[in-house]
């Protein structure tokens, strides 16, 4: 990936393509961050893939001025993964669903991911089937009504970036379509990653699911329901930004800061898996008596190989051994004998 | 004492034991030893699905049959001259595989009670009831034999029981007079720095060569002499071996890096198993998540421009049928190579089929049509693997080659050729802008061929996908015009390969003849053979064999429509019966066999008389 000198700004990354989400659709939002991010970050055009699955998120490819596969439904990860091997140095950005990624595709994610190949990976969770017009999803809350669940669904929904660290991914966030600056702030640093870098971004599907995120999208309530992550800070919420989490051992605590100092409360650290793992099972419902704030912001971020490093490495390693192949006498074999 | 040199114009050998006996392995080593000598050789391995199936069991009994002979062979023979049996088992598994008067070589040893009881044969020793008049048994009590010569190895007994097989190679060595220096070779280089292995294997190797000279049982030696092959550089190779070689090969000549993408399965693995090795080719393998994952990050690689593969068999190309159809509408080269087995579903993971014919040609939704090739035999593979990746790169098109567990696993001389020799491989990349409107990716050329502008070229930025694109821009269209267009320009471009194949020819007979034996695949050493013999018993049948499946060559319609009669064998229920009769409209006369196993000689033959004008 080469940075262009010539600044272009967000529209230059658009295509002339009309847009064709449901008005008032949360993929706008995401579609213009993105645009944006690449723009401050001056990414040259030609060496930037979108790639995607199916479902409504997957058309994002098609209004991207770059390289883009709008691929079939589950498989952009299998795509991203042979691209990557054959040209690593392409920034390749997969475009998926709740869906897409969690459902027909739960595979080829979670081996995305341990093998770290390094590729920013937007998943667009909006816990519908909006293309085929409202069924319930792999994240569709217990007893979610649809049109394929009239009773209410008795699935247990995923909690995805649980899955993702159980997937051993190096890069995981959260953030929201109704918050453009923080997306801006969290696609800047899954941009920066070195490896798989798994995004989950809260998306309102107007149409099919109106309201599905409002617990943490209200601007009554937000303050209350949602816990914007730092790394090196300590977690503090709030309406006046009067509570904190504590950790009692290994169980996480609601405190108010009137009777609690800040210096006893859990200071976030990206590179605690321990921590991660705990501030990812943050994902109760604000009805539930248990409730803890929904976190926002970067989870989890390590260091670790890439595959298509790895593999450039052992060819590299190999032919410094034995050479370059040379195909006449790699055709003859060791035991040839001529007539 | 002296022994008498017999002479042999083609010997078949048949080698069984236990799928833990290292059956494989010694016919591998006799077909490169004999093969070296200068010998034509065709082999056919034949074993279990299981790796180590129950011990002594009919069931877990691994073949390994081959024919050798001092003239043009084109098929491991139908019934054996010999047959090496290392326990009762293998026996009972083979023994009518056995020409009457046939030679039984058998390991006394796994013809105890246990043995005997394992085996069905109950408490009497089939050994000492054959007939003497119907077979020649020699009983040889080959562990003993072993044991005795690593006595002093320091080896446990587990370690000496396995080297049992090499006393059987060594035995046959000295029967057909072969040197000993392959095995002893192969046996370092495999052995490396364990030298007590290596000697203890050398060691056993000679005892056995060396009772063949000293036992009073044994007067005769058979001269196979070398065969008059072409003139030519040789090698042994194996099926999926030439494959593997023959994808490196293109890669190498089209200058385009190599992405093989799989997921193991048998018999397909070898492919992935050679290729792993070759990474100084610059040689990419990638063992996917699952067959699906394979195709698709073939595909990725493709548009990223790499040369991308994938292969499986039966079950995992259904997998990747979606996927194979993507590439079809994104118009990107990819090679899907079936090494076909038998089905439906799991099937016959080890045996050989030919079954997916129809899966190749139609198994995807939509109008979606690849080119679809067959190679012949294991050395073809190599040509077939190589003209696959050119079609596919030429023509930027999916193309499906066929092989099958039969050539994946058999071998054959090979001559090979000089990498200059190949055919080049001339790709449509492209840096430049092709119309007044901007970079058109769906732009033709007068083959209907488009262009393949791979990302991190400048100012060439497009967007494929699977919903069906506008005729030039390729952006998304729902025009229904342009749909059906889009369908018929597709197709069009694979019919129009047909320019660029060969002409079907005659591999024997004439046009006059009274029937055209018509196939494809790995019946093509059966039908050689049975059609060689019966022109010179003075019938008048023609053979020729199809590689092309589609498109077809342009010529054979005529040529199939100038025969009064069209007999086509296939290993499945006649599918390609099916797709000669509704291309062509003509009665073609099916012959299949469904039981996992090649067609003989003999049953070729039989069909051809039975079809022949009386």
């Amino acid at each position: 990936m080469t940075v262009n000198s010539n600044k272009l700004s967000a529209k230059d990354y658009a295509t002339d393509l009309d847009v064709r989400w449901c008005p008032g659709c949360g993929d706008y939002s995401i579609l213009k961050q993105v645009q944006t991010v690449l723009a401050d970050e001056g990414v040259v055009k030609e060496d930037v893939v979108f790639v995607s699955g199916i479902g409504c998120s997957s058309r994002f490819p098609y209004y991207m001025d770059t390289y883009g596969i709008h691929s079939i439904h589950g498989r952009a990860p299998a795509i991203v993964s042979g691209m990557k091997i054959a040209n690593p140095d392409l920034s390749i950005w997969m475009i998926t669903g709740d869906g897409d990624a969690l459902s027909i595709g739960g595979n080829h994610l979670i081996h995305l991911l341990r093998r770290n190949f390094d590729i920013n990976v937007l998943l667009f969770n909006n816990e519908i089937y909006g293309l085929t017009k409202g069924q319930y999803s792999p994240t569709s809350p217990k007893g979610k009504v649809t049109k394929s669940t009239p009773m209410g669904s008795i699935d247990h929904p995923f909690n995805p970036l649980a899955l993702c660290m159980g997937a051993d991914a190096t890069y995981i966030a959260r953030t929201m379509d109704r918050d453009p600056k923080h997306m801006r702030e969290i696609l800047n640093s899954a941009n920066g990653h070195k490896g798989t870098s798994m995004v989950e971004i809260y998306q309102n599907c107007n149409v099919f699911n109106d309201g599905a995120f409002e617990d943490f999208t209200d601007k009554k309530r937000k303050a209350e329901t949602t816990l914007y992550l730092e790394n090196g800070k300590p977690l503090v919420f709030g309406e006046n930004q009067n509570k904190g989490i504590k950790l009692d051992g290994f169980k996480p605590i609601v405190v108010d800061l009137d009777s609690t100092s800040v210096d006893e409360l859990w200071i976030h650290d990206e590179s605690d898996k321990i921590k991660a793992t705990i501030l990812i099972g943050f994902f109760s419902d604000p009805s539930d008596l248990d409730f803890l704030p929904r976190p926002f912001g970067v989870f989890y971020q390590k260091d670790r190989f890439i595959y298509e490093e790895a593999l450039i490495n052992q060819v590299a390693e190999v032919t410094k051994r034995k050479g370059k192949g040379d195909l006449d006498s790699l055709l003859a074999g060791s035991n040839a004998w001529t007539i | 004492m002296n022994k008498t040199l017999e002479q042999k114009k083609e010997v078949t050998i048949l080698f069984a034991g236990d799928s833990g006996d290292g059956i494989q392995l010694t016919g591998n080593q006799f077909s490169d030893t004999t093969a070296l000598f200068g010998n034509d050789v065709r082999t056919f391995p034949d074993f279990p699905a299981e790796i180590r199936a129950p011990q002594g069991t009919v069931a877990g009994v691994s073949g390994f049959q081959l024919q050798f002979g001092s003239s043009d062979l084109y098929s491991p023979g139908d019934k054996a001259d010999v047959l090496v049996v290392m326990n009762s088992a293998a026996l009972k598994a083979n023994l009518h595989n056995l020409k009457s008067s046939g030679i039984v070589i058998a390991n006394s040893a796994g013809f105890d009670k246990k043995n005997l009881k394992l085996s069905g044969y109950g408490d009497e020793n089939p050994l000492h009831t054959i007939s003497e008049k119907e077979f020649r048994i020699h009983e040889i009590d080959i562990t003993k034999l072993t044991r005795t010569a690593l006595v002093d190895s320091g080896l446990g007994t587990k370690e000496v029981d396995r080297s049992k097989n090499m006393f059987v190679l060594g035995f046959l060595y000295w029967m057909y007079n072969r040197s000993l220096a392959t095995t002893e070779s192969f046996i370092k280089s495999k052995f490396k720095t364990k030298k007590h292995l290596i000697d203890a294997n050398i060691k056993v190797l000679k005892a056995g060569y060396h009772f063949g000279d000293t036992s009073e049982t044994f007067t005769s030696r058979y001269d196979v002499k070398p065969a008059d092959l072409p003139k030519g550089n040789y090698r042994s190779i194996m099926g999926n071996q030439a494959t593997a070689l023959g994808l490196v090969a293109a890669s190498q000549k089209s200058g385009l890096e190599l992405l093989y993408a799989s997921y193991p399965i048998t018999p397909a693995s070898d492919i992935l198993h050679e290729l792993a090795k070759h990474k100084n080719f610059g040689v990419k393998t990638f063992q996917a998540e699952d067959e699906i994952a394979a195709a698709c990050a073939a595909v990725g690689a493709s548009f990223a421009g790499n040369l991308a593969i994938t292969a499986s068999s039966g079950p995992g190309i259904a997998l990747k049928g979606e996927t194979i159809g993507l590439s079809v509408i994104l118009e990107l080269p990819l090679v899907i190579i079936n090494v076909q087995r038998g089905g439906p579903s799991t099937g016959l993971p080890t045996k050989t089929e030919q079954s997916d014919l129809l899966q190749a040609l139609y198994g995807r939704n939509g109008e979606a049509q690849t080119v679809v090739i067959a190679a012949k035999s294991p050395s073809d593979c190599f040509d077939k693997a190589y003209q696959a990746c050119k079609i596919a790169v030429e023509h930027m098109t999916p193309v499906m080659l066929l092989t099958d567990g039969y050539m994946a696993n058999g071998s054959e001389p090979w001559a090979f050729p000089k990498s200059a020799d190949l055919p080049e491989i001339i790709n449509h990349k492209t840096d430049k802008i092709n119309s007044d409107k901007g970079y058109l990716p769906y732009l033709r050329d007068e083959n209907l061929v488009r262009s393949w502008a791979v990302p991190g070229t400048k100012d060439l930025q497009h967007r494929v996908g699977g919903l069906e694109k506008d005729f030039l821009t390729g952006n998304v269209s729902y025009d229904p015009d342009n749909h059906e267009k889009m369908v018929k320009v597709r197709a069009a471009k694979i019919a129009k390969i047909s320019d660029f194949i060969a002409e079907i020819e005659l591999e024997a007979g004439t046009i006059d003849a009274d029937v055209l034996v018509l196939g494809w695949g790995s019946t093509f050493g059966a039908i050689k053979t049975a059609v060689k013999d019966l022109s010179e018993e003075g019938y008048k049948v023609a053979h020729a064999h199809l590689t092309f499946i589609n498109p077809m060559p342009r010529n054979l319609g005529a040529m199939l429509k100038s025969f009064k009669k069209v007999l086509i064998p296939e290993l499945n229920d006649a599918q390609m019966v099916h797709v000669i009769r509704s291309k062509y409209l003509i009665d073609a006369i099916p012959f299949n066999k469904i039981k996992g196993l090649p067609f003989s000689i003999e049953e070729i033959k039989a069909k051809i008389l039975e079809t022949l004008p009386s």
